[in-house]
Parts: C-alpha cells; sequence; structure tokens
C-alpha cells in the first residue's frame, strides 16, 4: 500500500476518518477560509486546507508526519467559519492520535509532545495539574532548560508558583481513567 | 439552585488571582459557592488532541460527582474547564456508544440530563444588576478592551454562547461598572494558549497583535475570562506594551469596593496600578 | 375481452440496469388480458413509438400500459402515439419502473419482482379505462405578467407586439427593477439605463399594455384560459390622472433623510419621492411609514405646493378585477442580506465580515450604485464612511453562495462576472488604485465572458487571489482583509492580509421577499430557497405545473441578464401559443356525480378547491322541486378527487381514477 495515495478496493484515508469521527473531509472544496483564519500557519509546513487535501487524496504519510497536526491550537476558527461545515480542529485531534500510536511525529513536534506528555503526566499522578511539577518534567523531556528563567522569579515573587501539588483524594480513581483509555480509539 | 465551583488547576496554581477575585466577588454579592468535591483536572486540550477518550472521561469524572454531590449546575470559571465539560457533555448526550464507553472509564454513572455549565461571564450576567447596586466605585472613563479569545464561544454550535463573531456579553458586564468597552478587532482571536512553554515564540507573535490592536483602539487594560489567555497576555508583552491585563471578576471586584490587593492585582506581571487609579 | 398490450422499457441503463426488462416483458405476457409483451432500449424513441402502433394495429389491443419513466415525462408522448395508431388515448396506461423502481432500489431480483408487481396493476386497471374526450375550454386572451423588471418588461412586449393585451403588475412606484440600478452590464459594458430605459417607456406607451405600478397580486382564481385575478393598487397618496410630474413636491419635502432603496442606502430621498429620475410613471409616491403628514398629522407640505392638487392624503387602496387568459410571473431576485442573515430561513448573517458594522463593507448592488451615473456620487468611486476615493478595494466573491454553514449551497452564477466588472470600472475611475479579488473558482462560461475576466485580469490588472476570506477587522479607518492564497501555502505561507480602504461583498441572489406567499396563491411549486419550479428542468424551463402560468428570469433560479430575457421571450411565446386557438383542450380528467344516488349534502362544495360544484334543482313532470343534487362544472375542475373522497353517499366518482380502477389496481397486488 502506498502511503501517498489511496490504495484501490482499501478503504480511504478520508472514509477511515468518518467512520471514527463523523467527519467526512470530503466535503471540504478547497476554499481556504481555514488557512485564512488559522494563526497558527506561519509555524505549519501545510496549511490546514493542505491538511484536508492530503486526507482527501490518501497521502497518510505527509498528513501524519506533518508539523501543520501539531501546531493547531485547537482554537476552532477554522471549524467555526468553514462553509462547508467540516470540523477542521476535530479533525487534527484525530490526526494527531493516529500519529502518536503510529509513531510518526514530526521532529518538530518534540517540544510540543514533550508539553502534552509532562502536562497529562502530572493529571495522571495527581488527579490535578501542578504546574511547577509538570514545568520541570516538561523541561527535563524537551532538555529546553533556559527559556522563561527570567520569569520565574517574577512569578515566583507573586505567589504563582506553588511548590507542593494539591492532588484529588482518589488517586487511583483518575489512574484508572487513563488506564482505561489508553490505546483506546 | 445549588451551584458547584469547579476552580480548576490553573486557579490553584498561577490564576490564583482569578480564584481570590471570583471568592470575594461572591461575598460581596452574596452569591453561594460550593466547591465540588475532589474534582479533577478537566484535560485541557492535551487531552483531547491525543487521546480522544480521555478528552471526555476527565470532565465526565467532576460532572459525574457534582451530580452525585446534589449539584444542579457548574460553575467553572476557567475558559478551558467550560468548554470542556460543556463539549464532553454534548458528546455523550447524542450519542449513547459514547455514553457508555465514558462510563466504563469512569467507573461511575453518568447524570442522564445534562448538568448545565457556566463560564465567568455566564456566572455574573445573571446578576448584573445586582452588580449595578453594588458599584461603589464606578470605572468611569475607564476603557477597557473586553477579550474572549477561543473556548468561550468556539465552537459555536456547541456552547451556544453568545454570537461567536462578536459577542457582547463581556462588556455587557463590563458596561455594569461603570467602564467605558472599547470596539475593536480581535476580541476572538487567539492568543496561542496551550504554547505558552512549547512554542513561545508564537504566542508572542499572536499576543502582540492582540494587544497592540487594544492599545491602537485607545483600551487601557484587557479583560479577560481565562487565566491561559491571562496568562499569555500578562507575561508575553512586547516592549513598551505595559498594558494590564485584568480578569473579569477583578474588574467588578473593583467596583463593587473589594480592596486591589484582596482581588490579587498585585500578582500580575504587567503592572495594573495606574490604570486603575 | 380485453386485449391488452404491454410495452417494457429499458431507458437506456436507467432502468435496464436494475430491472430485467426481458424477464418483465415474459412474465406480463402470461397475465390474465395481456396478449403482447414486449421490451425495447428506448421506448418514446421513434422505432419504440412505431412498435406501440404497430401492435396495436395488428393485435387489436384494446388498452396498452408503457411500463417506463414518470407519466409527467411521457404520458403524453405515449398517449400521443396510440392516438395516432387509433386507439383513444385514455386507454394508454403509464408503470413508472423507474422513479418508482429502477432508481430508488439496487438489488435486481428485487426490483425486477417489483416491476413486474408495478405492470400487473396498471395491467388491471387498464383493463376498465373506458373512453375519454378532451373538454374544450375557452381562452380569455389577455396575460398578466408579474414584476417590470427586465425579464416582465420583455415577456410583457413580445406578447403585446404579437398582438395579445397584456396587464402588467410592478409592486414598486416604478418599473426598471434591478437592471435600472446596474451601472455598466457584462461583457460589453452596455450602459444598463441606455439599454432599459427606452423600453420601460415602450410598455408605458404599448396600447396593448396596461400597467399597475404600486400594485400587487392579492388573489387568483380559476385555471388555463379562464383565470380571474384581483390586482390591489395600493395608495399612492398622489391622483396619478392629475400629477404632470413637475417633482415640486418631493423638492419641497421637509422630510429628506430617508434611505433611498434605490440607491440601497447609500443616497437620501424625500417621503414623497420618484425612486429615480427616470422612472416610469415618472410619479411620485407618498412613503406613509416615514411622512410627517401620517406619522403627526402636521406638514401638509406637498398638498400645498402641488399646482394641480394632486395630492391626496385620503387615498385608500382600491382593487381592480381582470379576466386573464395566462400568467407570467418574473418577480426577480434581491441580494442575500449580510448582515442580519435570512431570519425565516434560520440562516445567520456574517459576523466574520462585522455584519455590516463596517460602514465600507457594501455588497454588489450598493458598488453599482456608487459606479453609476445617476447614482449618489455621479458614478465616482467614493467609499461610505468618509467619502475619500479607496485606493485599495477587495471584491470578495461566494457571499452566502456556495456556504452550506449559511444554508446555501447553490451557485449565485453572476458574481464572477459582475465582480471582474467591477473590478475593471474601479479602475477605470481610479487609474492607481489596486483591485483585489478572492475566488474560488471563475465561472465565465457564456459568450465572451471568459475574455471579459481574462480582460480585467491581464488589461486591468485586477489581482484574483484563490482563497477564501475569513475575517474582516478594522485598524484605525483601513479594513484588514484576512484571506488565503490557496495557490501557495508551506514556506510561502498561504495567508494574505490586505489592508483595504473598501470591500465589497458578492453576495448570493436569492428570490424576491413574498415569493412563497405568491407562489401558494397561484398554486405553483418552490425549492428549498424558495425559487420557482419549472415544470421539467430541460423539456420545460418556463413552464409550471400548473397549466397556463409560465416563468420568466431569476424567479425560477439565478439568472443573468441575457438569460432573464431569453425566457422571458420563452413565455412569451408561450403565452402567444396558448392564445393561438379560441378554445383549448383540457385532460378529461373530473369528477362526475351520480345523481340518481346523491343525496344533496353538498360536502363536496365545502371541500372542492376550484368551486367546481354546482347545485342543480331536479323537478318532476309537473314542475315540483323534487331534490337539490350536486353537478361538476367540468370546466373549473381540476380531477383532484376531494369530492369522491368526502361523499357519503358514494354518489362521486373521478374519470379515470374511477373506485373500480383504483381498487382493481390494488387487487392487482401479489
Amino acid at each position: 500500500m502506498s502511503a501517498h495515495h489511496d490504495a484501490p478496493h482499501e478503504k480511504t484515508f478520508a472514509e477511515d476518518l468518518a467512520a471514527k469521527t463523523g467527519i467526512d473531509v470530503r466535503k471540504c472544496y478547497q476554499c481556504g477560509k481555514c488557512t485564512a483564519g488559522c494563526p497558527m500557519v506561519p509555524d505549519m509546513d501545510y496549511t490546514p486546507s493542505q491538511i484536508m487535501r492530503l486526507v482527501q487524496i490518501g497521502n497518510r504519510d505527509a498528513a501524519l508526519g506533518s508539523t501543520t497536526i501539531w501546531f493547531c491550537a485547537s482554537c476552532f476558527t477554522c471549524s467555526t467559519r468553514c462553509p462547508q461545515e467540516v470540523k477542521i480542529a476535530e479533525v487534527m485531534d484525530a490526526l494527531r492520535e493516529r500519529a502518536l500510536r503510529e509513531k510518526k511525529s514530526h521532529p518538530k513536534a518534540r517540544k510540543i509532545l514533550a508539553f502534552l506528555k509532562s502536562f497529562l503526566g502530572s493529571v495522571r499522578r495527581t488527579g490535578r495539574l501542578h504546574e511547577v511539577g509538570m514545568v520541570m518534567e516538561y523541561k527535563t523531556r524537551a532538555r529546553d532548560f533556559f527559556s522563561d528563567v527570567l520569569l520565574a522569579p517574577a512569578m515566583f515573587l507573586r505567589g504563582k508558583l506553588k511548590l507542593l501539588s494539591k492532588s484529588v483524594k482518589d488517586r487511583q480513581a483518575v489512574a484508572r481513567i487513563f488506564e482505561r483509555t489508553a490505546g483506546r480509539k | 439552585m445549588a451551584t458547584g465551583y469547579f476552580p480548576g488547576c490553573s486557579l490553584e496554581g498561577t490564576a490564583a488571582e482569578f480564584d481570590m477575585s471570583i471568592r470575594c466577588l461572591a461575598q460581596a454579592l452574596d452569591l453561594e459557592l460550593r466547591e465540588i468535591d475532589d474534582w479533577n483536572c478537566c484535560g485541557a486540550s492535551a487531552a483531547h488532541q491525543t487521546n480522544h477518550l480521555l478528552g471526555l472521561a476527565l470532565p465526565a469524572r467532576t460532572i459525574a460527582l457534582a451530580a452525585a454531590q446534589g449539584l444542579e449546575e457548574i460553575f467553572a470559571p476557567c475558559a478551558a474547564c467550560s468548554n470542556r465539560l460543556i463539549a464532553a457533555q454534548a458528546e455523550w448526550l447524542g450519542d449513547a456508544g459514547v455514553r457508555a464507553e465514558v462510563e466504563r472509564a469512569i467507573d461511575m454513572a453518568l447524570p442522564a440530563a445534562p448538568v448545565p455549565v457556566r463560564n465567568c461571564i455566564d456566572f455574573l450576567l445573571p446578576h448584573i444588576e445586582k452588580i449595578k447596586t453594588a458599584v461603589t466605585r464606578p470605572l468611569a472613563g475607564k476603557k477597557v478592551a473586553c477579550y474572549y479569545g477561543c473556548l468561550l464561544v468556539r465552537p459555536p454550535k456547541v456552547l451556544a454562547f453568545d454570537d461567536p463573531e462578536n459577542p457582547t456579553s463581556m462588556e455587557t458586564v463590563a458596561a455594569a461598572t461603570g467602564a467605558e468597552p472599547v470596539a475593536w478587532g480581535f476580541r476572538t482571536e487567539c492568543c496561542g494558549a496551550a504554547f505558552a512553554m512549547s512554542s513561545t515564540a508564537s504566542v508572542e507573535r499572536l499576543c502582540e497583535r492582540i494587544l497592540v490592536n487594544a492599545k491602537a483602539e485607545g483600551a487601557h487594560m484587557v479583560i479577560v475570562a481565562c487565566p491561559l489567555c491571562h496568562a499569555n497576555l500578562d507575561m508575553r508583552q512586547p516592549k513598551g506594551m505595559a498594558l494590564p491585563v485584568l480578569y473579569l471578576t477583578q474588574l467588578v471586584g473593583l467596583a463593587v469596593g473589594v480592596a486591589p490587593k484582596a482581588l490579587g492585582l498585585k500578582k500580575h506581571i504587567t503592572p495594573v496600578a495606574a490604570a486603575i487609579a | 375481452m380485453a386485449r391488452i398490450g404491454v410495452f417494457i422499457c429499458w431507458c437506456g441503463e436507467n432502468i435496464g440496469r436494475t430491472v430485467d426488462c426481458p424477464k418483465v416483458a415474459a412474465e406480463a405476457g402470461g397475465f390474465p388480458g395481456v396478449v403482447h409483451a414486449v421490451d425495447y432500449k428506448y421506448m418514446c424513441s421513434d422505432p419504440g413509438q412505431g412498435m406501440i402502433k404497430d401492435a396495436i394495429k395488428e393485435k387489436k389491443l384494446t388498452g396498452v400500459v408503457v411500463a417506463a419513466c414518470s407519466p409527467r415525462m411521457h404520458e403524453p408522448t405515449f398517449r400521443r402515439a396510440c392516438a395516432e395508431a387509433g386507439l383513444n388515448p385514455f386507454l394508454c396506461e403509464m408503470a413508472n419502473i423507474r422513479e418508482h423502481c429502477s432508481w430508488v432500489h439496487e438489488e435486481k431480483g428485487d426490483a425486477t419482482a417489483k416491476a413486474v408487481q408495478l405492470v400487473r396493476v396498471m395491467v388491471e386497471k387498464v383493463k376498465r379505462n373506458e373512453a375519454l374526450f378532451p373538454i374544450k375550454v375557452p381562452v380569455t386572451k389577455r396575460a398578466l405578467v408579474i414584476g417590470g423588471g427586465i425579464a416582465g418588461i420583455q415577456a410583457a412586449l413580445d406578447i403585446a407586439n404579437g398582438g395579445q393585451k397584456v396587464v402588467l403588475v410592478e409592486k414598486e412606484p416604478s418599473i426598471g427593477g434591478h437592471m435600472a440600478q446596474l451601472s455598466e452590464t457584462f461583457p460589453t459594458l452596455d450602459c444598463s439605463q441606455c439599454i432599459l430605459t427606452p423600453r420601460m417607456v415602450e410598455v408605458a406607451a404599448h396600447p396593448n399594455i396596461t400597467l399597475h405600478t404600486y400594485a400587487e397580486v392579492e388573489s387568483v382564481s380559476g385555471f388555463i384560459g379562464n383565470f380571474d385575478v384581483k390586482i390591489r393598487l395600493k395608495a399612492r397618496s398622489v391622483d396619478i390622472k392629475k400629477c404632470t410630474g413637475c417633482g415640486l413636491c418631493a423638492q419641497k419635502c421637509p422630510q429628506k433623510k430617508i434611505p433611498s432603496e434605490f440607491d440601497e442606502g447609500l443616497g437620501m430621498r424625500t417621503a414623497i419621492y420618484t425612486p429615480f429620475a427616470q422612472a416610469v410613471p415618472n410619479k411620485p409616491v407618498i412613503d406613509r411609514a416615514h411622512c410627517t403628514k401620517f406619522l403627526t398629522g402636521k406638514c401638509g407640505v406637498c398638498q400645498k405646493v402641488c399646482p394641480v392638487g394632486a395630492v391626496d392624503y385620503a387615498q385608500e387602496d382600491t382593487f381592480v378585477e381582470e379576466k386573464i387568459g395566462a400568467i407570467v410571473v418574473a418577480t426577480g431576485y434581491r441580494l442575500y442580506d449580510f448582515r442580519n442573515g435570512e431570519k425565516d430561513y434560520g440562516i445567520e448573517g456574517y459576523g466574520e465580515y462585522g455584519y455590516g458594522q463596517y460602514k465600507d463593507v457594501i455588497d454588489g448592488l450598493q458598488f453599482e450604485r456608487l459606479a453609476s451615473a445617476s447614482g449618489p456620487t455621479g458614478g465616482a468611486i467614493l467609499r461610505p464612511s468618509d467619502g475619500k476615493a479607496p485606493e485599495t478595494v477587495v471584491f470578495i466573491k461566494c457571499v452566502g453562495s456556495r456556504d452550506c454553514a449559511k444554508g446555501l449551497s447553490y451557485c449565485s452564477k453572476i458574481c464572477c462576472m459582475y465582480i471582474a466588472k467591477h473590478a475593471m470600472l474601479y479602475k477605470h475611475k481610479v487609474h492607481h488604485g489596486t483591485a483585489y479579488v478572492f475566488y474560488m473558482d471563475i465561472r465565465a462560461g457564456g459568450k465572451n465572458y471568459d475574455e471579459f475576466v481574462r480582460r480585467a485580469i491581464e488589461e486591468d490588472g485586477a489581482v484574483y487571489i484563490r482563497g477564501r476570506v475569513s475575517r474582516i477587522y478594522t485598524r484605525g479607518d483601513k479594513l484588514i482583509v484576512a484571506g488565503a492564497d490557496t495557490l501557495l501555502g508551506g514556506a510561502a505561507g498561504g495567508r494574505v492580509e490586505i489592508e483595504a480602504d473598501m470591500v465589497v461583498l458578492a453576495t448570493a441572489m436569492r428570490p424576491q421577499y413574498g415569493i412563497e406567499a405568491l407562489a401558494q396563491k397561484l398554486s405553483i411549486g418552490y425549492d428549498e430557497y424558495g425559487f420557482l419550479t419549472e415544470a421539467h428542468p430541460k423539456l420545460r424551463p418556463v413552464e409550471t405545473n400548473t397549466a397556463g402560468i409560465f416563468l420568466a428570469g431569476a424567479c425560477q433560479g439565478v439568472k443573468d441578464i441575457p438569460e432573464a430575457v431569453g425566457q422571458a421571450s420563452g413565455a412569451a411565446a408561450k403565452v402567444l401559443g396558448l392564445f393561438s386557438s379560441d378554445q383549448l383542450e383540457r385532460e378529461p380528467i373530473v369528477a362526475r356525480v351520480n345523481q340518481s344516488q346523491c343525496v344533496g349534502c353538498f360536502y363536496c362544495e365545502q371541500v372542492c378547491p376550484y368551486h367546481a360544484i354546482e347545485r342543480e334543482e331536479k323537478r318532476d313532470k309537473a314542475g315540483n322541486l323534487i331534490a337539490r343534487v350536486a353537478k361538476v362544472n367540468a370546466g373549473l375542475c381540476q380531477g383532484c378527487g376531494a369530492c369522491v373522497a368526502t361523499c357519503r353517499s358514494n354518489s362521486i366518482d373521478l374519470d379515470g381514477f374511477s373506485e373500480e380502477q383504483v381498487f382493481s389496481e390494488i387487487g392487482g397486488l401479489r
């Protein structure tokens, strides 16, 4: 199977996505309104409308390997204004999830992935996000030790950085949610 | 009607002043706040971006807890929290299969009827008359740029809160304090949200556009109702901008006479004092 | 003894792909009474019709069943063929195995079995058919044209020049419609007024045309050749016979700040006004909603200054009734309201383009008024907010159109052309300015159309950008247009931001307000968008499904001027054809009362929508009244069957659809 085009006699990429998310990317007629309103386009290798195109022609590799899916801010501007009512931001979620599963994410997504993993790691441990803990973990994962070093003392002085984490009482319950949803589509 | 208060993680940390101002204001306006016992993180965008089911299950546990504690609606001041709670509910309310899957994941039954979720603006709107009569220190002459960002209004079909392109609800609340909302163009533009750490340059680029426009239209301060928006706009200002960013509850708090310190106004990175003097 | 012939049509692949036609023919051959059953690729073609004619003669058929498409499509074709072979046409019936079978099923075995059933029930019916003979009705040779835009004007002139009488009804104070508002027309850049106004004058002067402006159709009854139409003449507050059109009243009217409809709100008019200088009739009307006299009782200036005493505040709406033989509907279009959306249709406006709060975001008709020599700026392109000449203008296509999120999926068709024209006119008037056009596709499929668009790009330098606009912001007195250039992407970005002085939105074409109510008065169909429905999308584009009512122009679907004019002439030809004889033939599918059984309850009279039930007195030889019974006026009856279903004593039957026929159809089901 070529991952650059839908193969004959197989469910197309677009059909596959539609079956899982209920969103039909074939409705996209490439008007570009999503791209026009997307605040993150300067950080993306493909524009949002190009990602829709890649899904339409079944180019899985390019879509899943793009920086676009990681730099989508989930601001929903695209989904709100799409004249064809394609839920573009939701498609980005589905593509991210799939890229993670297939371990195809773009190298430039490293810091973003580090952030997402640190965030969810913190929630998994205590049921709530502990910002300081999350930042420490992120900096280790992203090997990004020097950004915002000047901001941290200012925040600390203003009492914005809490060193001790608050936790839910029933940590088991939250951990179970992570277990049960792991690997599910 | 018993309202469950769901502060969310940020309000226990970097957005402590949002929490402080809400509690002060609730007291000043005599509104009851009952924190949902043992609430957990809503997962924010990190959960739904990487695992759809996790993105539904994390809000589900808090909603199920609230219902079990006899709470009939939830006040979630953080825009990300209220957005996730509403969006997740919408999904399982429309699909019995999703509901069953989520219930299995959290090991709890979900309430049959939707539990209404109020964001910060929505929480204050019904009390607008009360606010007007409580104002002791009207903010006349203060030009404010009300900033909604993304998650208060989008996706509109799911949230059904205000007009997604030309919202007016925050202006309504702000105007009740005597402040003067300015007309400006970037009210619903994205601030870069969760890229605060992982793509700082993007956030700086987006915040600059927003702040420059607000200042150009004559605003003395920007008003927000979301801790992520606040963090980004307050901390990522371009050189020489110095445009204070206040939570809506801080603005109302000031007008009804709560002390600036109690509202946590000193916690901001961009100084506020001169703008509210 | 019945001798029925059955003819199964493949309709090319339409039926043949899903229904095993030879098998259906073989089975039909075994039905009782069937003496002949065949199948053929195209039964409606000349050889196909020949097969039917030959069989009627050779096999001495007493009835024919053609299993093919919908009777809407080809019943007249096959009935004519039967008549030519000497068989009464009403002894021919169709079994619809296309729309009712092959098009809606996929599995061939089941579809074939259903087709056999459909043929069987029709055979059972046709065995009980009786010869029927067309009803002759007289024709009133006077046409009604509704709407006085270019389509209505063309239809009225063509009919009138063909020697027949026309009544033209226009709801506005003047005829002319949208075409009178246009500056120049594509693809020739003819001055719109120069080609239109002579025709408006011709309408007013034509001896065969009665013109009612500021008038609306109140009610319509009757049927083809014999309509009764009531027309409301709205109170003009001006005696049009006395008025000389001197214009003094409008000059002196103190109420001068009413947004002019003709100038699309860019100019102002008075309360007593003539919509534009070239109006026909060139007589004013008082807008009572804005007139100080009507609002407060004070003023009365116009009455005082009128030299001939034509102003009449006490005037009331009056009605005229006309006998009409045929109706042409030409109510035209309006533009999608991007400011408020279409609340009646549950459609949102364009918040992302500011809901019309930005003064310098205008629509296409507003741009026409700016570019028109008769417009509020005398033809100078000046932006509404501050009257400055805009140095950068952005045109955005497909606003409302091709946007299923806003509820309108269709392409408005004219925008690609008029935007190219706008860009051109703008460049001709503001030489140093830049015109940007955001487009998704360029649809310029008309004679000299694509060449025209290329000229706008290549010679006049309009900058075309392939992409849509997401948002318009304001920055100071500039409009920031955030769009996409989808021909770029990746490293080149694909997002473009243009700092503009004025934005023109090519908003969707919609049928006129009130079209649904008018369609209901006329008993004609309309689609989900309100466009009136033609009898057949390809072969009967100017007729409606109600005989005697025709369509012209944009009321039927989006159209430009040449198409609207073409359709108007087509409708006029249909009317003239109808008026070419003194009588016309109608299908004899009418109700018949068994008067010996009728109990005279007259429930039928109450339910008949066509007022076709009459009361008849039965007397004995001595002249004593025995009974009052119902009688059907065959001229008025439309064969709907409401009376049949209502009749308590089971005394009414419908010719061609008798109870016996219908029950035998049902009995034919296996």
